[in-house]
């Protein structure tokens, strides 16, 4: 079935990809601004801000699924507005939402976590150099690159390996939210072993492969 | 014409109501070497921060070139980049020597035409060291970076915060020629702060003393250590000073 590229099993790889691939996106551009303003600046209710945060790196993804379900349903507060920009339940876009959920926070957690150990001297010496704010921001999250893509990393590996939640919002229907997790869920279900282990075998040969290019990314930072 | 870089009036600073800096004036030439000198925890690095616009002080006025400050006033960024420091630390970038030097010129969107970041490694001895990585050098060799990266940039005023402290005479010698010669050929105003009298003696023109926030004394050099009129500054240039 995987040798021979099986269509079906390539649309769950592809809607998979796709699914994790913009919540990771999203994540990314929510996380690591959010990360680096919470590690570089300092203002009233930040302990709350980071508390919270710490909160989000624990999510339960089912709860996350739950909360998304009653927010998007058709008596959510969401689900009323009927507007294309709110995705509908037991879609692509919902698993998205709930994904996002999922992962920001920690991409967020650990961008914060690796700015704040970069030497606190070393933001006076660039602004010392001439650095707006923004430069600063974007010289001292390169210095912290190392920690910024275990950010990305951990929170790639917090959706493509998730179920609860793609399950819940998505609904695992054939053709359009099925998705790697769900199929594992649903062909063990049926008894169907064999197959449930080669989606497996897909699924950690995308996370592997995902977590080499982006190591590959960093070039030669893990070798020093 | 103005002979002044700076001049500062009633400028205090305090962290948390606690006040650590209060100079009542302060004036400092364009083209001198002016250095800073007392106990730790003077006030000397505070001093360099508000002169380098890191921090905005807490009363008071600095005036720079042309232009007064006062603590609610953002400094504009064409001002702020007259002025840069080399710190104790040499606090590279995890880069290469060359892109270390080249950093502040890509903050001011200039892409090095002149083959200025050569010319500035050149000129601390380190052609040699061009691609390799910041991190694995000496710490001498890593302080005549953080040199070159000021040099660079060529600011009207060098603010040097003990950039010899903890390297060996070799590197003290070298570091001390080459601001001295930054001073003596572009007019490069120089404030430095150090803790070792013979360096103040050896580099600069006016020097004074801080203690406990204070600008206790200003003089020439030559008046500072042979004929102090604050009796501080005397048991601080004889060594008597206990702190």
């Amino acid at each position: 079935m995987i040798s021979s590229l099986d269509p079906a099993l390539m649309e769950i790889v592809l809607l998979s990809l796709q699914v994790s691939g913009t919540a990771l996106l999203l994540s990314t551009l929510i996380g690591i601004p959010l990360g680096a303003a919470m590690g570089l600046s300092r203002f009233a209710g930040r302990r709350l801000v980071i508390a919270l945060l710490y909160t989000g790196m624990g999510f339960p993804p089912v709860v996350v699924g739950l909360f998304v379900y009653l927010m998007l349903s058709r008596t959510g507060p969401f689900g009323q507005l009927n507007t294309p920009l709110i995705p509908d339940l037991f879609t692509p876009g919902a698993m998205v939402v709930a994904q996002t959920i999922i992962s920001f926070p920690l991409v967020a957690g650990f961008t914060m976590a690796a700015v704040m150990g970069v030497d606190p001297a070393l933001k006076l010496q660039v602004q010392s150099l001439g650095a707006t704010r923004w430069q600063t921001t974007l010289s001292i999250l390169v210095e912290a690159r190392i920690g910024v893509i275990v950010s990305v990393i951990a929170g790639f590996g917090s959706i493509i390996s998730e179920v609860g939640a793609v399950m819940m919002v998505g609904g695992n229907i054939e053709g359009s939210t099925r998705v790697l997790t769900t199929a594992i869920v649903l062909e063990t279900r049926k008894g169907n072993f064999d197959l449930a282990i080669a989606i497996g075998i897909v699924l950690l040969s995308i996370s592997f492969l995902t977590n080499v290019a982006m190591l590959r990314l960093q070039g030669r930072t893990f070798d020093e | 014409m103005n002979d002044f870089v700076y001049r500062l009036q009633n400028v205090t600073k305090a962290y948390d109501g606690r006040r650590v800096l209060q100079v009542d004036h302060l004036k400092i030439q364009r083209g001198e070497v002016f250095s800073l000198v007392g106990p730790s925890g003077a006030g000397k690095s505070t001093l360099l921060r508000l002169l380098n616009f890191l921090e905005p002080p807490t009363a008071g006025r600095i005036r720079f070139l042309d232009v007064e400050f006062g603590p609610n006033q953002p400094v504009p960024l064409r001002l702020r980049r007259r002025v840069t420091t080399v710190f104790q630390r040499p606090l590279l970038l995890n880069r290469s020597v060359e892109a270390n030097v080249a950093y502040g010129l890509g903050l001011r969107g200039l892409r090095d035409p002149d083959d200025e970041v050569a010319q500035a490694l050149r000129q601390v001895g380190l052609t040699d060291l061009a691609r390799q990585r910041a991190r694995t050098l000496s710490g001498g060799e890593a302080q005549r970076v953080a040199l070159a990266r000021a040099i660079v940039l060529k600011p009207d005023v060098l603010l040097l915060d003990e950039p010899t402290a903890n390297l060996d005479p070799y590197n003290v010698g070298l570091i001390e020629e080459i601001v001295q010669e930054l001073n003596q050929t572009r007019n490069v105003t120089l404030v430095l702060v150090t803790h070792n009298v013979f360096q103040a003696k050896r580099l600069a023109h006016r020097v004074a003393l801080m203690l406990e926030g204070q600008v206790v004394e200003v003089a020439d050099v030559e008046g500072f250590f042979e004929s102090p009129s604050d009796p501080r500054t005397d048991a601080f240039v004889r060594g008597e000073m206990v702190y």
